[in-house]
């Protein structure tokens, strides 16, 4: 609908590369004034429909998402799916295509499986922006950080940020991944081996092992939520050992230069990758995260549904020769 | 510049050729002067004045209707800025993204707004703008001032201070910048 | 039903093991009576322009009667297989309940009587192919079943899987396996690696499949038993079958078309048209599988057709079950998509499968005397997949859409011509 954006929003690249997030993030600046008003709503989306789908619980991500939707002044409407019936086998484009019958405008998407949000883009005409498929793509939290990034550092260029944790099973990390190193950042994953995706052929990263030397050098510590299950999975021995070689503790805090910032998609796990006393401090960017989430996921619908087509910057022709002006 | 009448008049992503040189500089001057004084007249100086330019071609016109305000009545009056984008009517059936970030830092609640404009037409920005307004509060009061009023009304919308009445064609466009004001149209 | 009249094939290029000749073929009373110039008989079968070949036989089909006739029966099977050229198809025993058992094997080689190709079936190695108990080998020899397999799971159970090769060698039947370290595999969906890794699908590594060859090549050392690998896709597995048979262990192996055809990429389209066990690997490990194709590593191509009801397809990748359809494309992409004779693609669909499965005796040769099982092959004719114009009840295609070169004319199963000019008889 808009050339910054395709018909739907499913991963980063769906953005038109280095431009087009840009071009996202200047339209997050007019929400982001838009949330500061006494009246934080404007009417644009007026009329249209938005619909969750959500696979997956996710409270955080789906209040975010419904923020934004009635601040456009959207509406709204919730179809929850149990986690049964995705066992009994129903077919995702039947439900898919139920929910499109009521007329609706856009389909936010989270799954446990990746790929989801694609199947689903393939049979329905709403547009379909993926709210977090399984570990491939979360792309509105990459905007939101590179947004809240821009937000305290100016630019996400030139910066170093090292994205510690989890990286195999985090559709958090292969967003900000894609959206960080389009955006001219210097990426560096930390984990141990068994946290890693098994390729990392055509990634622009750099991978550590060692914490304690990268966190120096950074000017984002991204962590990652370390969940409990992978313990039985036999990919780390214990959550104490996780914390001990990468948790960002108070005293590896203190590594950090003064200027450096913390960040977490959340929900935190306090104590195991990031201690309880560094969430809390100054340079810790949770909230803003959050606070910019809303912004963001304005501008994704607004640009989805609202922005329209062709969107053509006018030409002016002073030298009567149109020829000569970009037309 | 009147960018915002360009990007909405047909053919979209046309280019604007000037035929006519209807105001210069000096004219547009003289009317800013003229309308600083109507200002000022009609409300008795101005204590509590807001002026508000509209994104993006409203903006230099209130700048030089504040700076004529201030030179005449010695005070620095308010200026902000607003961009209607998110409240015009016809999201969806064009373009529409907004071209600045709105800047009115204060509260509205009973001050007078003076919503500044470059060119009148339809009057369905300023019907965005008063929608956009009651966002940031409760003004005592709302007027317009805009530098051309070009006539073809699709709301009942009437300006309190004009630079310069201008008949026009329904295909023509105006385009305000800073040697003046020229009258034409889009091409392709 | 052997047709009451004489048919000649006529005009076309004969072809089997012995060599390529022009000639015409005579079928009377569901044998071949003549091949030579200038035939004629009561009803001629066109082949100008064709080869005549033995009919083709499928390794390697899953037929899903008993248990999933939503998604394909015996019936809309075999003639998927005759359409594709097959004379005869083995079917493969994860039905519902599994052909563990005489009764099962009885059922499904009833429903093949009456099916327009040769309906043999498999046996499971184990009960409920479960991995845990050696299923009534014996007893399902007895009906004929020559091939044992869990296939769809392999036998994980080192010392199970020693027992079911010695047992199998007394009963002088093949054990074929489907090689997958379930372990290993860890709830993969697709091959892991450089997609896998950008998809954020989980992957299984090719070392999942290899381990079991490996195992099973130590086995067959073992106990001397006859193993069968099925749908080999990796360099490393082509690599050790290569070395067990120059060893002169008692191994042969299968290649499916798909990962003769189709790499990990395909998966990027979240489509799990594209999702197969083993799973689509990369374009090194294709050519590694072309190439244990072309030089006699890999003895056949064998289908894995899988038909899938379309809803259960309509899923997320990692939700929706593995398996494509492959009886009716086959030749086709043989033809097509590899870099061989006309020989060698008919050596690996027809002659070579006939051997292994010890039916060389009724289907994969062209000679007088014999029975009339042929496939008459235009090799010009092009056509374009669509899996809704497939004689399967699923339509789960990886080649929906894809031009190919090479089609079934004819097939003549038993001295019937069960397709004629490219149409199904019943």
């Amino acid at each position: 609908m808009s050339p910054l954006l395709g018909r739907h929003l499913l991963g980063v690249e769906d953005l038109d590369g280095r431009e087009g997030i840009e071009a996202v993030m200047r339209l997050t600046d007019s929400f982001v004034e838009v949330s500061e008003r006494a009246i934080p709503k404007v009417p644009a989306l007026r009329g249209k429909t938005v619909a969750w789908l959500f696979y997956e619980d996710s409270t955080r991500t789906r209040l975010s998402f419904e923020t934004a939707a009635k601040r456009l002044s959207a509406d709204t409407m919730n179809f929850s799916v149990s986690s049964s019936s995705v066992k009994k086998g129903e077919s995702l484009r039947d439900t898919a295509r139920t929910i499109e019958a009521m007329g609706i405008d856009a389909i936010v998407v989270r799954h446990s499986s990746a790929g989801a949000p694609h199947r689903i883009s393939g049979w329905v005409d709403a547009a379909v922006v993926n709210a977090g498929d399984g570990w491939h793509q979360h792309p509105t939290q990459a905007l939101l950080d590179a947004y809240t990034i821009r937000q305290h550092l100016g630019s996400v260029e030139g910066h170093h940020i090292a994205i510690i944790g989890d990286i195999k099973h985090s559709r958090v990390a292969r967003s900000d991944v894609a959206a960080f190193t389009t955006l001219g950042a210097r990426v560096t994953l930390v984990a141990p081996p068994t946290l890693l995706p098994p390729s990392l052929e055509g990634w622009p990263v750099t991978v550590s092992h060692d914490l304690d030397a990268v966190l120096p050098t950074v000017d984002v510590a991204y962590l990652l939520r370390m969940q409990r299950e992978r313990m039985t999975e036999a990919l780390v021995p214990s959550l104490r050992e996780y914390t001990a070689t990468f948790g960002l503790t108070r005293r590896r805090a203190e590594l950090l230069s003064p200027d450096a910032l913390v960040m977490h998609p959340g929900p935190m796990n306090r104590g195991v990758e990031i201690a309880a006393e560094v969430a809390d401090l100054p340079c810790s960017l949770i909230l803003d995260q959050v606070r910019n989430g809303v912004a963001v996921r304005m501008a994704v619908l607004y640009l989805l549904l609202g922005a329209g087509a062709d969107l053509v910057p006018p030409a002016l022709d002073r030298t009567q020769e149109p020829e000569a002006v970009r037309a | 510049m009147a960018e915002r009448e360009r990007r909405q008049a047909p053919p979209y992503g046309g280019v604007f050729r000037a035929r006519t040189r209807v105001m210069d500089s000096d004219d547009v001057q003289r009317a800013v002067w003229r309308m600083a004084h109507e200002v000022i007249e009609a409300n008795h100086g101005t204590d509590d004045l807001v002026l508000v330019g509209l994104q993006t071609g409203g903006v230099p016109v209130a700048e030089a209707l504040a700076g004529a305000l201030g030179s005449i009545s010695g005070a620095e009056v308010a200026l902000g800025s607003l961009d209607v984008a998110f409240y015009r009517d016809d999201i969806g059936l064009r373009p529409v993204l907004p071209e600045a970030v709105t800047d009115i830092p204060w509260s509205l609640d009973g001050r007078t707004v003076v919503l500044c404009d470059d060119v009148l037409f339809t009057g369905r920005t300023i019907r965005a703008a008063l929608n956009a307004l009651s966002d940031y509060g409760r003004p005592r009061a709302v007027q317009l001032a805009v530098m051309v009023d070009r006539g073809h009304r699709e709301l009942p919308i009437r300006p309190d201070y004009v630079g310069k009445n201008l008949p026009t064609r329904r295909d023509e466009v105006v385009d305000v910048h800073p040697e003046g004001v020229d009258l034409g149209e889009m091409v392709r | 039903m052997p047709d009451p009249h004489s048919i000649v094939v006529k005009g076309g290029r004969v072809v089997d093991a012995s060599g390529e000749r022009e000639a015409d073929v005579v079928v009377v009373d569901g044998r071949i009576a003549a091949v030579g110039a200038d035939l004629s008989a009561d009803r001629t079968l066109d082949a100008a322009g064709c080869f005549v070949a033995p009919g083709l036989v499928d390794l390697h089909s899953h037929l899903r009667e008993p248990g999933k006739e939503e998604a394909e029966t015996v019936e809309t099977g075999a003639r998927g297989a005759a359409l594709g050229g097959y004379t005869a198809i083995l079917a493969m025993p994860n039905t519902t309940p599994a052909i563990d058992c005489e009764a099962v094997v009885r059922q499904v080689l009833d429903l093949g009587r009456a099916a327009p190709c040769d309906v043999l079936t498999s046996g499971a190695i184990t009960v409920g192919r479960a991995g845990e108990q050696l299923a009534p080998m014996a007893e399902m020899a007895a009906l004929g079943v020559r091939v044992f397999t869990d296939d769809g799971a392999g036998v994980q159970d080192n010392l199970l899987m020693r027992r079911a090769m010695e047992y199998a060698v007394g009963l002088g039947v093949i054990l074929a396996q489907h090689c997958e370290d379930d372990a290993l595999c860890g709830g993969g969906h697709m091959h892991e690696g450089e997609w896998s890794a950008r998809l954020g699908i989980p992957g299984q590594p090719a070392e999942a499949e290899e381990l079991m060859v490996m195992r099973d090549i130590a086995l067959a050392r073992l106990t001397g038993c006859r193993i069968h690998f099925q749908h080999l896709s990796t360099a490393r597995s082509v690599a050790m079958v290569r070395d067990a048979l120059a060893a002169g262990l008692p191994v042969t192996a299968e290649a499916t078309p798909h990962h003769l055809t189709l790499t990990d990429a395909a998966c990027a389209s979240y489509d799990p048209v594209f999702k197969v066990n083993p799973p689509l690997r990369t374009p090194a490990d294709v050519e590694a599988v072309r190439a244990g194709l072309a030089d006699g590593t890999i003895a056949t191509i064998a289908t894995d057709h899988a038909p899938h009801a379309p809803e259960t397809k309509e899923l997320p990748f990692d939700l929706a079950p593995p398996g494509m359809l492959g009886l009716e494309t086959a030749l086709a992409l043989a033809l097509t998509e590899l870099d061989l004779s006309v020989q060698q693609v008919l050596a690996a669909l027809s002659w070579n499968p006939a051997r292994i499965l010890g039916i060389d005796d009724v289907h994969g040769a062209v000679a007088e005397g014999r029975p009339a099982n042929l496939c008459v092959i235009d090799p010009e004719h092009t056509w374009t997949v669509s899996g809704a114009a497939m004689a399967s009840r699923s339509t789960n295609t990886p080649y929906e859409g894809r031009e190919v070169r090479g089609k079934v004319r004819h097939t003549v199963l038993h001295g019937e011509p069960v397709v004629v000019a490219g149409e199904a008889q019943r």
